[in-house]
């Protein structure tokens, strides 16, 4: 089909020319995987803890050696008396507060129950509620070895937890297969929209619109540049995430570039909706925006979606990036094969016809 | 209703925005190989029913064809034999002259030798084949128009609708511009062309006067300045211009 090849010779000198793109594709997943997978961890460090000590004890004594030597706690200060502390708390020094009570390691030995309090500054909800469990969790560890060291036969682990597909639990694995839809998002769905309302803006639109091009031709000539685009940008990710992270897909390359495609094929067409709905940039950024926005927030990209009310979780099925992380997350982590996933796989190929349809219906050469 | 002697036939064609009635009722004919003059004041409705006759815009009511086809349901096909200039430069700045009318040439479905061969023979007779190679971006207005215009006729359409061509252009540019004119009509193109510059109304076969989206008057230039009783064009122009509601 010449005029195809005719205009996407035209998309891709404009693409070489532009200053900004072609450095954008190589800079920005460089950069994104880089930083993102460091700062949006959600694992706590550093919670500050006081210990109001009433017991001076063995035990207690124990327990604040070990809360001083945790990764993730760091010991404030040891007082007398839980007024002190919480004062320390009130100004924001101090995130949880260990109170050990009175004769804490006699009702121990003697089997009576004493119990201690942890009170944690729960402003910020995720390091209130984690810090009082790695604080719970430092005290079990503590109060088993003490068991240990008095009835070496009673030795052994009551509870044994294994993370499984992610040993060590670190949030940085759970976050790169999605940091993926971010660049799929931004590269393949932002830019192909801001381009052709940039056509619009210029009025280069009307001399296309005035020939006898297809529209089909002319969007599909833009959208191919993009297309590749976006498995650069994937590819590079990928690279990224084996060099610096050492994390690379358990399941099938195979797999997760269709996934990346089909995925790509749902945005693109979801720009190109945006794009032929709107008649500026600025109206084109905030719509897309508007919708980037639920994506990010609702498809379980930061929280899961099985937490979020009923109502909720029956909006996420229209929203495409929801079987695509769900798709990366599955397949780089846990291997997941392409019929495991064959139902999300059918949703993104299902949304990909919506859109595309979508943007056929949308589009007018004519006014 | 076709008639091969009439390239343009239209029937009170009508384009309403709202309330607001752009053109009004216009009906009137263009033959093959005239160069025809479509004059009006600002606001006077001829870039909307231009767009019309292009296949741009939806007609509200009316009836008519173009090259054969019909206004209303075949607009595509129009597209196929029309050239179109349009009032704001809309060709692309990041890319150079030549690969511009390569673009357009090669939508239209010109062959690529024959395409190189049209563009040189354009550029030189628009003394601009040196620029060949200048992104858009870096040119004059005036060059640009002459860019416009060479890509307009590129493909040899039947007819080729120019909306302002000579607007922010220099006399020299001007003439040169007309010869084009002129020698584009001597091949048989036809010519659909407005203007605000009356000496240029004088070099069109026949002209028509728009005045509130209505044509007022359609004749050639010696009988519309004999019936009006004036000396010029540009007279014949403030007389039918003085009752318009609208525009500037």
């Amino acid at each position: 089909m010449s005029t195809l090849k005719v205009l996407l010779k035209k998309e891709v000198l404009q693409f070489k020319r532009n200053s900004f793109l072609p450095r954008l594709v190589v800079v920005f997943p460089i950069m994104i995987m880089l930083i993102i997978p460091w700062v949006t961890t959600m694992d706590v460090r550093h919670v500050n803890v006081s210990v109001v000590d009433n017991d001076h004890s063995q035990l207690s004594q124990r327990i604040i050696n070990k809360i001083n030597a945790s990764e993730y706690l760091t010991l404030h200060s040891v007082t007398g008396g839980f007024d002190l502390s919480f004062k320390s708390l009130e100004h924001g020094d101090v995130d949880a507060i260990l109170e050990i009570p009175q004769d804490f390691e006699k009702s121990f030995i003697t089997g009576s129950t004493k119990k201690l309090s942890i009170s944690a500054n729960s402003v910020n909800a995720t390091k209130g509620s984690l810090g009082s469990q790695y604080l719970a969790q430092t005290l079990a560890a503590s109060i088993k070895e003490m068991r240990a060291s008095l009835s070496p036969a009673q030795a052994g682990d009551l509870v044994v937890i294994q993370n499984r597909y992610n040993p060590t639990l670190e949030y940085r694995n759970f976050m790169i297969p999605a940091i993926l839809v971010i660049l799929i998002i931004i590269i393949t769905g932002f830019l192909p929209a801001l381009n052709l309302v940039g056509e619009k803006e210029a009025g280069t639109i009307e001399q296309i619109n005035v020939t006898p091009v297809s529209r089909f031709s002319f969007t599909l000539a833009k959208l191919i540049v993009y297309w590749v685009a976006g498995l650069i940008v994937i590819t590079i990710a990928l690279i990224v995430a084996w060099l610096v992270y050492g994390q690379t897909a358990v399941g099938s390359l195979l797999t997760i570039y269709t996934g990346a495609f089909l995925f790509i094929l749902v945005i693109s067409g979801f720009g190109l909706i945006a794009s032929n709905l709107s008649s500026t940039m600025q109206q084109a950024v905030f719509f897309m925006f508007f919708f980037v926005m639920v994506f990010m927030l609702m498809s379980g990209l930061l929280t899961p979606i099985e937490s979020m009310p009923q109502w909720a979780q029956y909006v996420t099925y229209v929203l495409p990036p929801r079987y695509f992380i769900s798709i990366m997350r599955s397949v780089f982590m846990k291997g997941a094969t392409f019929y495991d996933m064959r139902f999300n796989f059918l949703a993104l190929a299902i949304l990909a016809v919506v859109m595309n349809l979508g943007a056929a219906l949308t589009y007018r050469k004519r006014s | 209703m076709s008639n091969t002697h009439f390239i343009i036939q239209v029937k009170n064609l009508t384009k309403q925005f709202g309330t607001f009635t752009a053109v009004d009722h216009i009906t009137f004919e263009v033959e093959r190989g005239e160069i025809f003059g479509f004059l009006g004041a600002n606001g006077a409705g001829k870039t909307t029913a231009m767009r019309m006759l292009c296949g741009l815009s939806y007609p509200t009511s009316g009836s008519g064809t173009v090259a054969g086809f019909d206004v209303v349901k075949e607009g595509e096909k129009i597209k196929r034999h029309i050239g179109y200039m349009s009032q704001r430069f809309s060709l692309y700045d990041d890319l150079t002259v030549m690969e511009n009318m390569e673009l357009f040439g090669g939508i239209y479905g010109v062959k690529s030798r024959k395409l190189k061969e049209r563009a040189t023979a354009l550029l030189q007779k628009l003394d601009f084949f040196e620029e060949r190679d200048t992104m858009v971006s870096a040119l004059p207005l005036g060059w640009k128009q002459k860019l416009a215009f060479a890509v307009a006729t590129l493909h040899r359409p039947e007819i080729v609708f120019l909306d302002e061509p000579t607007g922010g252009v220099d006399p020299i540019t001007r003439r040169q511009f007309w010869e084009m004119i002129y020698q584009a009509a001597n091949e048989g193109t036809t010519i659909f062309v407005t203007t605000h510059y009356m000496d240029e109304a004088e070099y069109c076969n026949r002209i028509s006067m728009m005045v509130d989206g209505k044509i007022k008057a359609l004749d050639t230039p010696t009988n519309l300045k004999k019936s009006f009783n004036a000396a010029s064009m540009d007279e014949v122009f403030r007389i039918l211009a003085r009752d318009a509601q609208r525009g500037d």
